[in-house]
C-alpha cells in the first residue's frame, strides 16, 4: 500500500478503521444478551450433566468395557482438530509470506485458544476419576501419550494465548486511549493493565515483531504435535482401524480441514454482525476457499491410504472394521462424511460462486459437521470390533450409542467454546486495528495519538 | 469373611502346611482350648491364651508388598483347552473374590472358532499378565503395572479412570466401574487390598490380578482351584513346576507344555502372555451349543 502523506487523511481514515474494528466492542444490543444468556442456559445444563455423571458414575452414559472411549473422546480429537487452524493461519501462511492471511489470524487465534481449552475440558470430563486429576502431575509416568499429549496440548495453548496477545498490545493502546467516552471504567482499566504501557516506539514495535516471529516458528513443532500425539492415543494401540503408521499425518491433514471451515463460519459471523464487508472482504472467502480445496485435497489422499491399502489386503480384523465401514452399521455415516465432507466441498470449490461468502460458509458449516463425524466413526468402530469376541455380557455392551447425559456434556463443550470467542470478540477487535492500519498506508505515529475526535 | 467363605472346601497343599505348623505351636502350651474354622475349611483346636485379634496391614503395607510382589516367584498358568465344558465354575469364584457384577469378568469363558470349517471350543480367558503389556505402557500415572513376579496389577487408589489401558489391551482383559461396585456398602470403609483389587472402586479398572492375595498366602487362584474339570495348572516358571487345581497333581512345566504343543494367545502381537493354552485336541466334552458370530 502507499503511504498516506496528509496527517488530516490519516486520522480521518484511521478513525473509520477504529471504529469499525471496534463495533463489535461497542455495540451492547438485545441480540448480544440473548446470544450469552442461551449460551449460558446450555452451559448450566451441560455442568448439571456432568454432575449426575460424576455421582452416578460413568455409567450415565453408553460407554462400557468393550467401546470404553465414546462421543467424549471423538470430540475431543474433533476440538483438537479445530484448535489446529492458529497454526495453520497465524504462523505458516504468515512465515510464508501470504499477505491476505494477516487479517484472519485473529479470528484464527481466538478459534484456536477457545478449541485447544475445551479439548482439555473434554478430557478431564471423560475422566473417570477426575478428582484425581493432579496425579497426572505428582505421579505422571512420561511413557504415556497422555502425558505427552498434556504437555503439548497445555505448551500450544500457552503460545495460541502469547500469539493473540502480544499484537493485541498496541491495540490495546488504542482502545485505552481513544475509547475512554464510549467504554465503561473497568473495560477501561483492563485494557490499561492489559498494554503493559504501549507508547508506540519504534523500539517496542520491533520487540513486538521479535517476539511473533519467535512464537511463530515455535509453534510449528508444537502444532504439528498436538494432532500427531492425539492419534497417538489410537496409533499406540494394536486395534484394528488404529493400529496405522499414517495416523499422525492423516489426523493432521483432517486437522486443517475442520480449522479452515470453522475459521471461514466465523469470519461469515464477524462480517454479517458486525458489519466488517470491508474487512473480511470477499477475496478473503475467496482464497480461504481456495485453502480448503487444497486442505481436503491432502485429507483425500491421506483417506486413500488410510483405506485402500487395508482394504486391498482384507486382513481378518481389519477386514471386519472395514466391511463395518463400507457396507455395514456405519456404512452411512462413512459415505456421507466422505462425500459430503470431503469430496464434494473439493468439487463445489473449484467454482469461484460457491467461494463467495455466503455459499462458502454454508459448505464450511457442513464439512465442520461432517469432520466432526469423521472423528466419532474413527473412534467407535474400532472398539466394537475387538479381537476376541465379546460374550456373556448385555447387548449394550456390543453397540454404542450415546445417552442424553452425554449429548449434553458435549453440547456444552460447544456452547463453552463459543462464549470463549464471543468474549473474546466483545473485549478486543476482531482484526489486528494496527496492523490493518499500516497496511492501508497509515503512520503508526497517529496511532498513540491521544485525540479524542 | 469373604474370602473365608469363598475358599471353604478348597483346600490347598500350603494352605495345609501352614496348618501343619500352627497345630505344633499349640501342642506346647496347655490351658482351655476353642474349635475355629480355618480359611481352607477345616476346623481346629487352638489354645484360648494364643488367641489374639486378626491384625490387618496397613493401606501402606499393602501398597508397599503389592508393588514389590513376591520375591523369586515367576507365576504362570497354563489352560488345558481340551478339558473345559463351559462349567463356569472359574467365572463365578472369581466375581465372588473380587467383588464383581454379573457383567464384569476377570476370567470369560469364550466360545471360539478360529475359522469357518473348524471346530468349535471354549477358552476360559483371563489377562494374559504379558512380559510385554502394551496397557501398563499407556498409563500415565503408574496405576497398573508388572511386578517381578509377572503379575500385571491396578492401583485403584491412583487409578484416574482414562480407560487407556482398556483401549491397549488386545485381550480385552480389562473390566471398569461404571457404577458403584458391587457390594460397596457391605465393604464400605474396608482396608484396600491391591493384590485383590478389592474394595473394588466407582471409576476405576479392574482386571485378572492371578489372585495375588491368595499367592502371597500360599493358595492357587480362585479359578483355579474352583475348576471341577481340571482345565487349569498353575506354578512358578523359576521352579519350572505347575499345579493343577483339580487333582492337585503337580508337573513339570517344560514337558507339559511341551507334550501338548501349548501355544499363546496371539503371540504374533508381540505381547509375550505368561498363560499359555494346551490346544483343544481330544476334548473331554463335546461342544453343546451353536457357534455365536459375534466379532
Amino acid at each position: 500500500m502507499e503511504k498516506i502523506e496528509s496527517a488530516a487523511e490519516s486520522r480521518k481514515l484511521l478513525n473509520k478503521i477504529t471504529n469499525d474494528l471496534t463495533r463489535s466492542i461497542v455495540k451492547k444490543d438485545e441480540l448480544t444478551r440473548f446470544w450469552f444468556f442461551i449460551l449460558i442456559m446450555f452451559v448450566i445444563v451441560g455442568l448439571w450433566g456432568w454432575i449426575v455423571q460424576i455421582k452416578t458414575g460413568l455409567g450415565v452414559t453408553g460407554m462400557r468395557d468393550y467401546v470404553s472411549w465414546g462421543m467424549y473422546i471423538a470430540n475431543f480429537v474433533f476440538f483438537v482438530a479445530v484448535s489446529l487452524i492458529g497454526f495453520l493461519i497465524s504462523s505458516a501462511l504468515h512465515l510464508l509470506k501470504i499477505p491476505w492471511a494477516k487479517p484472519i489470524s485473529r479470528v484464527a487465534e481466538q478459534v484456536a485458544i477457545a478449541f485447544v481449552a475445551l479439548a482439555g475440558i473434554i478430557i478431564v470430563m471423560d475422566m473417570g476419576r477426575p478428582d484425581r486429576f493432579m496425579n497426572i502431575f505428582l505421579h505422571g509416568r512420561f511413557a504415556s501419550p497422555i502425558i505427552w499429549d498434556v504437555t503439548v496440548i497445555t505448551t500450544y495453548l500457552a503460545i495460541s494465548v502469547l500469539l493473540f496477545y502480544i499484537p493485541l498490545i498496541p491495540d490495546l493502546a488504542i482502545l485505552r486511549d481513544k475509547m475512554s467516552d464510549k467504554l465503561p471504567k473497568w473495560q477501561l482499566t483492563m485494557y490499561k493493565i492489559l498494554s503493559l504501557g504501549w507508547k508506540g516506539s519504534a523500539e517496542q514495535y520491533k520487540t513486538i515483531y521479535h517476539a511473533m516471529r519467535v512464537l511463530m516458528i515455535l509453534i510449528i513443532p508444537v502444532g504439528l504435535s498436538i494432532h500427531t500425539v492425539t492419534s497417538w492415543l489410537f496409533a499406540a494401540t494394536l486395534r484394528s482401524g488404529w493400529d496405522t503408521a499414517i495416523l499422525g499425518p492423516y489426523f493432521v491433514a483432517g486437522a486443517f480441514v475442520a480449522g479452515t471451515a470453522a475459521v471461514i463460519m466465523v469470519m461469515y459471523v464477524y462480517r454479517l454482525r458486525y458489519g466488517l464487508k470491508d474487512y473480511f472482504e470477499d477475496f478473503h472467502f475467496d482464497y480461504m476457499g481456495k485453502l480448503l480445496v487444497f486442505v481436503c485435497l491432502v485429507y483425500l489422499y491421506f483417506n486413500v491410504n488410510e483405506y485402500l491399502v487395508p482394504g486391498y489386503k482384507m486382513k481378518e480384523a481389519d477386514g471386519i472394521h472395514l466391511n463395518e465401514l463400507f457396507q455395514g452399521n456405519y456404512s452411512g455415516v462413512f459415505w456421507i462424511v466422505q462425500v459430503a465432507g470431503l469430496i464434494l466441498p473439493i468439487f463445489l470449490l473449484l467454482f469461484s460462486y460457491f467461494r463467495k461468502p455466503l455459499p462458502i460458509s454454508i459448505i464450511s458449516f457442513v464439512v465442520l459437521i461432517m469432520a466432526w463425524l469423521k472423528r466419532y466413526i474413527i473412534v467407535i468402530p474400532t472398539l466394537e470390533h475387538p479381537f476376541l469376541p465379546v460374550q456373556n455380557v448385555p447387548g449394550i455392551f456390543q453397540h454404542y450409542s450415546p445417552t442424553s447425559i452425554e449429548v449434553m456434556i458435549t453440547i456444552f463443550s460447544f456452547v463453552a467454546a463459543l462464549i470463549i470467542i464471543s468474549v473474546l470478540a466483545k473485549l478486543f477487535p476482531v482484526i489486528t486495528i494496527w496492523e490493518y492500519a499500516s497496511e492501508k498506508g497509515i503512520d503508526k505515529k497517529y496511532l498513540t495519538e491521544n485525540d479524542k475526535n | 469373611m469373604k474370602t473365608l467363605g469363598a475358599s471353604i472346601g478348597v483346600a490347598s497343599v500350603a494352605g495345609s502346611s501352614s496348618l501343619l505348623n500352627s497345630c505344633a505351636k499349640i501342642e506346647s502350651n496347655n490351658g482351655d482350648k476353642i474349635k475355629l474354622l480355618t480359611s481352607s475349611g477345616e476346623l481346629v483346636e487352638v489354645d484360648k491364651s494364643q488367641l489374639k485379634p486378626a491384625e490387618m496391614p496397613s493401606l501402606t503395607e499393602f501398597q508397599k508388598r503389592g508393588r514389590e510382589g513376591l520375591p523369586g516367584k515367576s507365576w504362570v498358568m497354563v489352560i488345558d483347552l481340551a478339558k473345559c465344558r463351559n462349567a463356569r465354575q472359574c467365572m463365578k469364584a472369581c466375581q465372588n473374590h473380587h467383588q464383581l457384577r454379573p457383567e464384569q469378568h476377570h476370567i470369560n469363558v469364550l466360545q471360539m472358532q478360529d475359522a469357518e470349517h473348524t471346530a468349535p471350543y471354549y477358552m476360559p480367558k483371563p489377562c494374559q499378565h504379558c512380559d510385554n503389556p502394551p496397557c501398563t505402557k499407556v498409563c500415565p500415572v503408574n496405576a497398573t503395572f508388572k511386578r517381578d513376579d509377572g503379575i500385571v496389577l491396578i492401583d485403584n487408589e491412583r487409578c484416574i479412570g482414562c480407560r487407556f489401558c482398556i483401549a491397549a489391551c488386545p485381550y480385552s482383559a480389562r473390566v471398569f466401574n461404571w457404577f458403584e461396585p458391587r457390594d460397596a456398602e457391605k465393604y464400605k470403609g474396608v482396608t484396600y487390598n491391591i493384590e485383590a483389587n478389592v474394595p473394588q472402586k466407582k471409576g476405576t479398572i479392574s482386571k485378572c490380578l492371578f489372585s495375588a492375595d491368595r499367592l502371597r498366602d500360599g493358595k492357587l487362584p480362585s479359578c483355579v482351584s474352583a475348576c471341577p474339570n481340571g482345565v487349569y495348572w498353575f506354578g512358578d516358571r523359576n521352579e519350572d513346576a505347575v499345579t493343577n487345581g483339580t487333582t492337585k497333581e503337580t508337573v513339570n512345566l517344560t514337558a507339559l507344555l511341551k507334550q501338548n504343543a501349548a501355544y499363546t494367545l496371539m503371540e504374533e502381537l508381540g505381547t509375550k502372555p505368561r498363560v499359555y493354552y494346551l490346544p483343544p485336541k481330544d476334548r473331554a466334552f463335546p461342544f453343546q451349543e451353536e457357534i455365536k458370530n459375534d466379532h
